[in-house]
Protein backbone atom coordinates (compact mmCIF):
# COMPACT_ATOMS: atom_id res chain seq x y z
CA UNK A 1 0.00 0.00 0.00
CA UNK A 2 1.49 3.35 -0.39
CA UNK A 3 0.76 7.18 0.18
CA UNK A 4 1.38 9.72 -2.35
CA UNK A 5 1.31 13.73 -2.36
CA UNK A 6 3.02 16.50 0.07
CA UNK A 7 -0.42 17.32 1.57
CA UNK A 8 -1.07 14.55 3.00
CA UNK A 9 2.61 13.72 4.65
CA UNK A 10 2.06 17.20 5.89
CA UNK A 11 -1.41 16.37 7.51
CA UNK A 12 -0.32 13.89 9.38
CA UNK A 13 2.58 12.36 10.03
CA UNK A 14 0.98 9.35 11.34
CA UNK A 15 -0.13 8.32 8.36
CA UNK A 16 2.59 8.46 6.61
CA UNK A 17 3.82 4.69 7.82
CA UNK A 18 3.44 2.73 4.71
CA UNK A 19 5.06 0.88 1.98
CA UNK A 20 8.28 0.04 3.57
CA UNK A 21 8.31 -2.98 0.96
CA UNK A 22 7.94 -0.54 -2.12
CA UNK A 23 11.48 1.52 -1.04
CA UNK A 24 13.19 -0.63 -3.48
CA UNK A 25 17.07 -0.05 -4.71
CA UNK A 26 15.33 1.49 -7.72
CA UNK A 27 14.80 4.68 -5.36
CA UNK A 28 18.45 4.24 -4.57
CA UNK A 29 19.43 4.47 -8.24
CA UNK A 30 17.20 7.64 -8.83
CA UNK A 31 18.62 9.22 -5.74
CA UNK A 32 22.16 8.91 -6.70
CA UNK A 33 21.25 10.67 -10.19
CA UNK A 34 20.22 13.26 -8.63
CA UNK A 35 23.11 14.75 -6.84
CA UNK A 36 24.41 15.98 -10.30
CA UNK A 37 23.48 19.71 -10.00
CA UNK A 38 24.13 22.79 -7.78
CA UNK A 39 20.90 23.74 -6.76
CA UNK A 40 20.60 27.20 -5.12
CA UNK A 41 18.64 26.38 -2.06
CA UNK A 42 20.87 25.74 0.87
CA UNK A 43 17.96 23.81 2.22
CA UNK A 44 17.27 21.84 -0.24
CA UNK A 45 20.08 20.50 -2.27
CA UNK A 46 18.88 17.56 -3.63
CA UNK A 47 16.16 19.55 -4.86
CA UNK A 48 16.39 17.50 -8.57
CA UNK A 49 15.86 14.70 -6.78
CA UNK A 50 12.94 16.06 -4.67
CA UNK A 51 11.24 17.57 -7.39
CA UNK A 52 11.06 13.82 -9.42
CA UNK A 53 9.86 12.04 -6.80
CA UNK A 54 7.34 14.67 -5.81
CA UNK A 55 6.52 14.28 -9.61
CA UNK A 56 5.87 10.63 -9.15
CA UNK A 57 4.02 10.94 -5.72
CA UNK A 58 1.89 13.29 -7.70
CA UNK A 59 0.84 11.28 -11.00
CA UNK A 60 0.54 8.40 -8.39
CA UNK A 61 -1.87 10.25 -6.01
CA UNK A 62 -4.07 11.72 -9.74
CA UNK A 63 -4.09 7.84 -10.71
CA UNK A 64 -4.86 5.76 -7.47
CA UNK A 65 -5.13 7.56 -4.75
CA UNK A 66 -7.05 10.66 -5.00
CA UNK A 67 -9.57 8.72 -6.72
CA UNK A 68 -9.49 5.47 -4.21
CA UNK A 69 -10.42 8.75 -1.59
CA UNK A 70 -13.00 10.07 -3.49
CA UNK A 71 -14.94 6.96 -3.86
CA UNK A 72 -14.86 6.68 -0.23
CA UNK A 73 -15.71 10.34 0.35
CA UNK A 74 -18.99 9.88 -1.50
CA UNK A 75 -20.02 6.48 -0.52
CA UNK A 76 -19.09 6.80 3.43
CA UNK A 77 -21.48 8.81 5.32
CA UNK A 78 -19.65 11.67 7.69
CA UNK A 79 -20.16 10.24 11.11
CA UNK A 80 -18.56 6.73 9.73
CA UNK A 81 -15.56 9.33 8.32
CA UNK A 82 -14.89 10.33 11.56
CA UNK A 83 -14.86 7.52 13.17
CA UNK A 84 -12.50 5.79 10.93
CA UNK A 85 -10.20 8.99 11.51
CA UNK A 86 -10.76 8.71 15.69
CA UNK A 87 -9.96 5.45 15.68
CA UNK A 88 -6.38 6.24 13.88
CA UNK A 89 -5.76 8.43 16.54
CA UNK A 90 -6.86 6.56 19.11
CA UNK A 91 -4.05 3.76 17.27
CA UNK A 92 -1.66 6.13 17.48
CA UNK A 93 -2.19 7.98 20.82
CA UNK A 94 0.00 5.79 22.93
CA UNK A 95 3.06 6.29 21.02
CA UNK A 96 2.41 10.11 20.80
CA UNK A 97 2.36 9.95 24.96
CA UNK A 98 5.89 7.65 24.89
CA UNK A 99 7.29 10.48 22.64
CA UNK A 100 5.97 13.07 24.87
CA UNK A 101 7.87 11.27 27.93
CA UNK A 102 11.02 11.48 25.30
CA UNK A 103 10.99 14.76 25.47
CA UNK A 104 10.66 15.17 28.98
CA UNK A 105 6.69 16.15 29.17
CA UNK A 106 4.91 14.08 31.51
CA UNK A 107 2.02 15.63 31.82
CA UNK A 108 1.02 15.57 27.90
CA UNK A 109 2.31 12.11 28.38
CA UNK A 110 0.00 11.20 31.07
CA UNK A 111 -2.63 13.19 28.94
CA UNK A 112 -2.06 10.84 26.14
CA UNK A 113 -2.38 7.69 27.63
CA UNK A 114 -5.68 9.34 29.64
CA UNK A 115 -6.99 9.76 26.19
CA UNK A 116 -5.96 6.16 24.72
CA UNK A 117 -7.74 4.72 28.22
CA UNK A 118 -11.17 6.81 27.60
CA UNK A 119 -11.22 6.54 24.01
CA UNK A 120 -10.58 2.92 24.57
CA UNK A 121 -13.04 2.11 26.42
CA UNK A 122 -15.47 4.77 26.47
CA UNK A 123 -15.26 5.69 23.14
CA UNK A 124 -15.87 2.42 21.94
CA UNK A 125 -12.47 1.17 20.53
CA UNK A 126 -11.63 4.95 19.55
CA UNK A 127 -14.46 5.25 17.20
CA UNK A 128 -15.71 8.21 19.55
CA UNK A 129 -12.69 11.14 20.50
CA UNK A 130 -14.78 11.24 24.39
CA UNK A 131 -11.90 12.69 25.66
CA UNK A 132 -11.50 15.47 23.55
CA UNK A 133 -14.92 16.18 24.70
CA UNK A 134 -13.67 16.03 28.46
CA UNK A 135 -10.91 18.31 27.95
CA UNK A 136 -8.19 16.32 27.28
CA UNK A 137 -6.47 17.38 24.34
CA UNK A 138 -5.12 15.66 20.99
CA UNK A 139 -1.43 16.00 20.43
CA UNK A 140 0.61 16.41 17.43
CA UNK A 141 4.23 14.05 18.25
CA UNK A 142 6.27 11.88 16.67
CA UNK A 143 9.77 10.43 16.81
CA UNK A 144 11.16 12.94 14.22
CA UNK A 145 10.08 15.66 16.53
CA UNK A 146 11.69 14.24 19.51
CA UNK A 147 14.91 13.84 17.89
CA UNK A 148 13.75 17.90 17.03
CA UNK A 149 13.58 18.01 20.50
CA UNK A 150 17.10 16.80 21.79
CA UNK A 151 18.71 19.03 19.41
CA UNK A 152 18.95 17.02 15.94
CA UNK A 153 19.07 19.44 13.07
CA UNK A 154 17.06 18.86 10.64
CA UNK A 155 19.33 18.32 8.09
CA UNK A 156 18.29 18.82 4.04
CA UNK A 157 14.59 18.33 2.68
CA UNK A 158 13.81 15.41 1.30
CA UNK A 159 10.78 13.92 -0.95
CA UNK A 160 10.36 10.03 0.11
CA UNK A 161 8.76 8.09 -2.66
CA UNK A 162 5.12 7.07 -1.54
CA UNK A 163 5.65 9.13 1.97
CA UNK A 164 6.12 12.49 0.88
CA UNK A 165 8.06 15.72 2.65
CA UNK A 166 10.45 14.90 4.87
CA UNK A 167 13.59 16.19 6.53
CA UNK A 168 16.90 14.24 6.68
CA UNK A 169 15.87 13.88 10.70
CA UNK A 170 12.09 13.42 10.06
CA UNK A 171 13.26 9.74 7.67
CA UNK A 172 15.42 8.72 10.41
CA UNK A 173 12.10 10.04 12.48
CA UNK A 174 10.05 7.98 10.17
CA UNK A 175 11.92 4.62 10.71
CA UNK A 176 11.35 4.37 14.20
CA UNK A 177 7.00 5.41 14.17
CA UNK A 178 6.92 2.61 11.36
CA UNK A 179 8.31 0.08 13.54
CA UNK A 180 6.01 1.46 16.92
CA UNK A 181 2.84 2.04 14.60
CA UNK A 182 1.00 -0.76 16.17
CA UNK A 183 -0.65 -1.55 12.71
CA UNK A 184 2.71 -3.00 12.17
CA UNK A 185 2.69 -5.47 14.32
CA UNK A 186 -0.91 -6.66 13.46
CA UNK A 187 -0.19 -10.06 12.05
CA UNK A 188 -2.84 -10.99 10.18
CA UNK A 189 -1.55 -9.95 6.74
CA UNK A 190 -4.82 -9.07 5.05
CA UNK A 191 -5.78 -7.56 8.27
CA UNK A 192 -3.15 -5.00 8.35
CA UNK A 193 -3.07 -4.23 4.53
CA UNK A 194 -6.98 -3.21 4.92
CA UNK A 195 -6.13 -0.83 8.03
CA UNK A 196 -2.62 0.55 6.16
CA UNK A 197 -4.98 1.14 3.07
CA UNK A 198 -8.13 2.32 5.54
CA UNK A 199 -5.72 5.04 6.96
CA UNK A 200 -4.42 6.34 4.08
CA UNK A 201 -7.56 6.83 1.73
CA UNK A 202 -8.58 8.07 5.20
CA UNK A 203 -6.39 10.57 5.33
CA UNK A 204 -6.50 11.78 1.77
CA UNK A 205 -10.17 12.39 1.60
CA UNK A 206 -9.97 14.87 4.40
CA UNK A 207 -7.41 16.99 2.27
CA UNK A 208 -9.88 16.54 -0.97
CA UNK A 209 -11.24 20.31 0.11
CA UNK A 210 -7.93 21.68 0.46
CA UNK A 211 -6.34 20.46 -3.38
CA UNK A 212 -8.01 23.43 -5.49
CA UNK A 213 -6.61 25.82 -2.93
CA UNK A 214 -3.13 24.79 -2.97
CA UNK A 215 -3.62 24.56 -7.14
CA UNK A 216 -4.64 28.51 -6.97
CA UNK A 217 -2.15 29.57 -4.27
CA UNK A 218 1.07 28.19 -5.08
CA UNK A 219 3.38 29.68 -7.66
CA UNK A 220 5.00 26.38 -7.60
CA UNK A 221 3.55 23.64 -5.79
CA UNK A 222 6.92 21.83 -4.95
CA UNK A 223 7.95 24.33 -3.00
CA UNK A 224 4.97 25.66 -1.33
CA UNK A 225 4.49 22.45 0.14
CA UNK A 226 8.34 22.51 0.79
CA UNK A 227 8.38 25.48 2.69
CA UNK A 228 5.05 24.79 4.22
CA UNK A 229 5.97 21.91 5.35
CA UNK A 230 9.60 22.83 7.10
CA UNK A 231 7.57 25.81 8.59
CA UNK A 232 5.18 23.36 10.26
CA UNK A 233 7.84 20.83 11.59
CA UNK A 234 9.38 23.83 13.18
CA UNK A 235 6.12 25.12 14.72
CA UNK A 236 4.99 21.47 15.98
CA UNK A 237 9.17 20.69 17.73
CA UNK A 238 8.00 23.49 19.52
CA UNK A 239 4.25 22.91 20.38
CA UNK A 240 3.18 26.11 18.48
CA UNK A 241 5.66 28.79 19.93
CA UNK A 242 8.48 28.45 17.69
CA UNK A 243 11.18 31.19 18.51
CA UNK A 244 10.10 33.89 16.26
CA UNK A 245 11.96 34.47 13.28
CA UNK A 246 13.75 37.34 11.68
CA UNK A 247 11.88 38.00 8.74
CA UNK A 248 13.83 40.72 7.03
CA UNK A 249 16.91 38.24 7.41
CA UNK A 250 17.73 37.69 4.24
CA UNK A 251 21.02 35.03 3.89
CA UNK A 252 20.70 31.53 5.38
CA UNK A 253 23.82 30.30 6.03
CA UNK A 254 23.77 26.78 5.56
CA UNK A 255 26.73 24.65 4.14
CA UNK A 256 25.91 22.66 1.73
CA UNK A 257 27.78 20.04 1.00
CA UNK A 258 28.24 18.25 4.20
CA UNK A 259 24.76 18.37 4.19
CA UNK A 260 24.48 16.03 0.93
CA UNK A 261 26.53 13.61 1.81
CA UNK A 262 24.84 13.42 5.97
CA UNK A 263 21.59 13.01 3.65
CA UNK A 264 22.71 10.67 1.17
CA UNK A 265 24.08 8.33 3.98
CA UNK A 266 20.86 9.08 6.44
CA UNK A 267 18.82 7.93 3.40
CA UNK A 268 21.11 5.02 2.36
CA UNK A 269 20.64 3.62 5.24
CA UNK A 270 16.90 4.13 6.24
CA UNK A 271 16.47 2.10 2.64
CA UNK A 272 18.23 -0.96 3.83
CA UNK A 273 16.91 -0.97 6.62
CA UNK A 274 13.65 -0.47 5.46
CA UNK A 275 14.10 -3.11 3.00
CA UNK A 276 15.64 -5.86 6.03
CA UNK A 277 12.51 -5.15 8.23
CA UNK A 278 10.26 -5.78 5.50
CA UNK A 279 12.34 -8.76 4.10
CA UNK A 280 9.67 -11.86 4.89
CA UNK A 281 6.15 -10.35 4.06
CA UNK A 282 7.03 -8.13 1.31
CA UNK A 283 5.63 -9.90 -1.23
CA UNK A 284 2.17 -10.29 0.70
CA UNK A 285 2.32 -6.70 1.31
CA UNK A 286 1.26 -5.67 -1.85
CA UNK A 287 -2.05 -2.67 -2.63
CA UNK A 288 -4.79 -4.14 -1.77
CA UNK A 289 -6.83 -2.38 -4.46
CA UNK B 1 -3.90 19.84 10.22
CA UNK B 2 -2.56 20.10 7.26
CA UNK B 3 -2.55 22.50 4.25
CA UNK B 4 -6.35 22.38 3.98
CA UNK B 5 -6.50 24.40 7.30
CA UNK B 6 -4.31 26.05 6.34
CA UNK B 7 -5.56 27.47 3.37
CA UNK B 8 -8.86 27.72 4.48
CA UNK B 9 -8.27 29.92 7.83
CA UNK B 10 -6.15 31.67 6.14
CA UNK B 11 -9.04 32.67 4.19
CA UNK B 12 -10.93 32.74 7.80
CA UNK B 13 -8.46 35.04 9.16
CA UNK B 14 -7.99 37.28 6.18
CA UNK B 15 -12.14 37.75 6.34
CA UNK B 16 -12.07 37.88 10.19
CA UNK B 17 -9.76 40.98 9.83
CA UNK B 18 -12.03 42.59 7.28
CA UNK B 19 -15.01 43.54 9.25
CA UNK B 20 -12.47 45.74 10.82
CA UNK B 21 -14.15 48.88 9.07
CA UNK B 22 -17.10 49.06 11.46
CA UNK B 23 -14.67 49.67 14.30
CA UNK B 24 -12.17 51.85 12.39
CA UNK B 25 -12.61 54.62 14.29
CA UNK B 26 -11.76 53.02 17.70
CA UNK B 27 -8.13 53.23 16.31
CA UNK B 28 -7.26 52.59 20.55
CA UNK B 29 -8.92 49.43 20.44
CA UNK B 30 -6.23 46.76 21.66
CA UNK B 31 -5.25 44.42 18.64
CA UNK B 32 -7.28 41.26 20.91
CA UNK B 33 -10.39 42.69 21.06
CA UNK B 34 -10.12 44.02 17.60
CA UNK B 35 -10.07 40.96 16.55
CA UNK B 36 -12.39 39.38 18.44
CA UNK B 37 -15.01 41.47 17.59
CA UNK B 38 -14.20 41.64 14.12
CA UNK B 39 -14.41 37.68 14.29
CA UNK B 40 -17.91 38.09 15.86
CA UNK B 41 -19.05 40.08 13.17
CA UNK B 42 -17.94 38.12 10.40
CA UNK B 43 -18.86 34.86 11.53
CA UNK B 44 -22.50 36.03 11.93
CA UNK B 45 -22.28 37.41 8.46
CA UNK B 46 -21.09 34.49 6.47
CA UNK B 47 -23.32 32.26 8.65
CA UNK B 48 -26.62 34.34 7.65
CA UNK B 49 -25.57 35.02 3.88
CA UNK B 50 -26.81 32.29 2.28
CA UNK B 51 -25.30 33.71 -1.31
CA UNK B 52 -22.25 33.52 -0.40
CA UNK B 53 -23.14 29.56 1.56
CA UNK B 54 -24.30 28.59 -2.09
CA UNK B 55 -21.20 29.37 -4.05
CA UNK B 56 -21.45 32.93 -5.24
CA UNK B 57 -17.82 33.96 -6.18
CA UNK B 58 -19.03 36.74 -7.28
CA UNK B 59 -20.54 38.39 -4.06
CA UNK B 60 -17.50 36.70 -1.91
CA UNK B 61 -14.66 38.75 -3.83
CA UNK B 62 -16.61 41.94 -3.55
CA UNK B 63 -17.34 41.54 -0.04
CA UNK B 64 -13.53 39.94 0.79
CA UNK B 65 -12.01 43.27 -1.52
CA UNK B 66 -14.11 45.90 0.37
CA UNK B 67 -13.59 44.40 3.90
CA UNK B 68 -10.57 43.30 4.04
CA UNK B 69 -8.62 45.38 2.21
CA UNK B 70 -8.34 48.78 4.10
CA UNK B 71 -7.05 46.24 7.42
CA UNK B 72 -4.42 44.33 5.56
CA UNK B 73 -1.01 46.12 4.65
CA UNK B 74 -0.35 44.73 1.35
CA UNK B 75 2.72 46.25 0.94
CA UNK B 76 4.49 45.58 4.37
CA UNK B 77 3.26 41.29 3.51
CA UNK B 78 4.90 42.16 0.04
CA UNK B 79 7.97 43.22 1.30
CA UNK B 80 8.52 40.27 3.31
CA UNK B 81 7.50 37.63 1.07
CA UNK B 82 9.93 39.37 -1.17
CA UNK B 83 12.62 39.50 1.26
CA UNK B 84 16.24 41.28 0.75
CA UNK B 85 15.72 41.72 -3.07
CA UNK B 86 12.33 44.02 -2.63
CA UNK B 87 15.33 46.67 -2.07
CA UNK B 88 16.38 46.01 -5.49
CA UNK B 89 12.71 47.24 -7.30
CA UNK B 90 11.90 50.33 -7.97
CA UNK B 91 9.51 52.09 -6.65
CA UNK B 92 7.01 51.12 -9.49
CA UNK B 93 7.44 47.27 -9.51
CA UNK B 94 7.29 47.07 -5.75
CA UNK B 95 3.64 48.81 -6.40
CA UNK B 96 3.22 45.78 -9.00
CA UNK B 97 4.59 43.31 -7.00
CA UNK B 98 2.30 44.20 -3.95
CA UNK B 99 -0.92 44.52 -6.38
CA UNK B 100 -0.27 41.08 -8.18
CA UNK B 101 0.40 39.79 -4.82
CA UNK B 102 -2.70 41.38 -3.37
CA UNK B 103 -5.05 39.73 -6.20
CA UNK B 104 -3.50 35.55 -5.82
CA UNK B 105 -3.89 36.16 -2.02
CA UNK B 106 -7.62 37.25 -2.13
CA UNK B 107 -8.63 35.29 -4.88
CA UNK B 108 -7.07 32.13 -3.60
CA UNK B 109 -8.35 32.48 0.08
CA UNK B 110 -11.60 33.65 -1.09
CA UNK B 111 -12.20 31.09 -2.49
CA UNK B 112 -11.15 28.67 0.06
CA UNK B 113 -13.18 30.30 2.32
CA UNK B 114 -16.14 28.62 0.92
CA UNK B 115 -15.49 25.61 2.40
CA UNK B 116 -16.05 27.36 5.98
CA UNK B 117 -18.98 26.03 8.15
CA UNK B 118 -18.92 25.85 11.85
CA UNK B 119 -15.63 26.24 13.35
CA UNK B 120 -15.82 28.76 16.58
CA UNK B 121 -13.03 31.07 17.22
CA UNK B 122 -11.36 31.55 20.49
CA UNK B 123 -9.03 34.84 20.93
CA UNK B 124 -6.19 34.62 23.65
CA UNK B 125 -5.81 37.78 25.55
CA UNK B 126 -2.98 39.91 24.72
CA UNK B 127 -1.08 41.48 27.14
CA UNK B 128 -0.20 45.17 25.65
CA UNK B 129 2.92 46.56 26.59
CA UNK B 130 2.90 50.35 26.93
CA UNK B 131 3.75 51.67 23.27
CA UNK B 132 3.96 48.22 21.59
CA UNK B 133 3.37 48.55 17.86
CA UNK B 134 4.14 44.92 16.62
CA UNK B 135 1.92 42.25 18.45
CA UNK B 136 1.10 38.60 17.79
CA UNK B 137 -2.86 38.19 18.37
CA UNK B 138 -2.75 34.61 19.48
CA UNK B 139 -5.90 32.16 18.22
CA UNK B 140 -7.62 29.10 18.22
CA UNK B 141 -10.10 27.67 15.77
CA UNK B 142 -12.04 24.74 17.30
CA UNK B 143 -13.65 22.72 15.34
CA UNK B 144 -16.19 19.61 16.02
CA UNK B 145 -14.48 16.46 15.56
CA UNK B 146 -10.75 17.79 15.35
CA UNK B 147 -8.11 19.69 17.17
CA UNK B 148 -7.72 22.68 17.45
CA UNK B 149 -5.83 24.97 15.05
CA UNK B 150 -3.85 27.52 15.64
CA UNK B 151 -4.24 30.73 13.80
CA UNK B 152 -2.07 34.10 14.89
CA UNK B 153 -2.23 37.49 13.48
CA UNK B 154 0.54 40.15 13.12
CA UNK B 155 0.23 43.38 13.66
CA UNK B 156 1.89 46.65 13.04
CA UNK B 157 0.25 50.21 14.17
CA UNK B 158 0.99 52.53 11.79
CA UNK B 159 -0.43 55.86 10.99
CA UNK B 160 -3.60 54.27 10.04
CA UNK B 161 -4.11 52.35 13.07
CA UNK B 162 -3.49 48.80 13.43
CA UNK B 163 -2.97 46.51 10.45
CA UNK B 164 -2.62 43.03 9.70
CA UNK B 165 1.21 42.01 7.88
CA UNK B 166 1.56 38.51 8.39
CA UNK B 167 -1.02 35.29 9.25
CA UNK B 168 0.24 32.28 10.64
CA UNK B 169 -1.89 29.23 10.14
CA UNK B 170 -0.64 26.01 12.63
CA UNK B 171 2.48 27.42 12.10
CA UNK B 172 2.37 28.01 8.82
CA UNK B 173 2.93 31.87 7.73
CA UNK B 174 0.95 32.61 4.64
CA UNK B 175 3.36 35.29 3.78
CA UNK B 176 6.52 34.42 4.15
CA UNK B 177 5.97 30.78 2.83
CA UNK B 178 6.67 32.57 -0.74
CA UNK B 179 9.62 33.44 0.45
CA UNK B 180 11.86 30.97 -1.34
CA UNK B 181 9.34 30.56 -4.42
CA UNK B 182 9.83 34.79 -4.99
CA UNK B 183 13.45 34.49 -4.30
CA UNK B 184 14.32 31.78 -7.16
CA UNK B 185 11.33 33.81 -9.79
CA UNK B 186 13.83 36.67 -8.80
CA UNK B 187 16.98 34.54 -8.99
CA UNK B 188 15.98 33.39 -13.02
CA UNK B 189 14.16 36.08 -14.29
CA UNK B 190 14.62 39.54 -11.90
CA UNK B 191 12.03 41.66 -10.64
CA UNK B 192 9.64 41.65 -13.65
CA UNK B 193 10.16 38.13 -13.89
CA UNK B 194 8.21 38.01 -10.68
CA UNK B 195 6.21 39.92 -12.03
CA UNK B 196 5.36 38.40 -14.93
CA UNK B 197 4.82 34.86 -13.10
CA UNK B 198 2.29 36.81 -10.88
CA UNK B 199 0.57 37.50 -13.58
CA UNK B 200 0.45 34.31 -15.35
CA UNK B 201 -0.96 32.92 -12.17
CA UNK B 202 -3.75 35.42 -11.06
CA UNK B 203 -5.28 35.31 -15.39
CA UNK B 204 -4.96 31.22 -14.79
CA UNK B 205 -7.03 31.44 -11.58
CA UNK B 206 -8.82 33.95 -13.45
CA UNK B 207 -9.09 31.80 -16.60
CA UNK B 208 -9.93 28.29 -14.16
CA UNK B 209 -12.59 30.04 -12.18
CA UNK B 210 -14.69 30.92 -15.22
CA UNK B 211 -14.45 27.58 -17.37
CA UNK B 212 -15.89 25.96 -13.93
Amino acid sequence: MMMSTGQVSLHLCAIGRFARSALTTGCLVGLLAACAGAPPNPKDPLEGFNRAMFSFNEGLDQVLIKPVAQGYDAAVPLPARIGVSNFFGNVGDLWVGINNLLQGKGGDAANDVGRLLINSTLGILGLFDVASEMGLERHDEDFGQTLGRWGVGEGAYVVLPLFGPRTVRDTGGLVVDVIADPVSSVDDVPTRNTLRALRIVSARAELLPSDKAIEQAALDKYAYIRDAYLQRRRNLIHDGSPPREKLDSGALGIESDPVVAEAMQAIGSFLLVSADADAAPASSDQPTE
Amino acid sequence: MGIRNFIRFGVLGLCLIAGTGVVAQQQETAPDILVRNVTERVLDTLRRDKDIQNGNNEKLMRLVEAEILPHFNFNRMTQLAVGRDWRQASAAQQRQLSEEFRILLVRTYSNALLGYKDQRIEVKPLRLAQGETDVTVRTQIMQPGARPIQLDYSLEKGTGGWKVYDVVVAGVSLVTNYRETFAAEVRQGGIDGLVRSLQTKNRANVAAGSAK
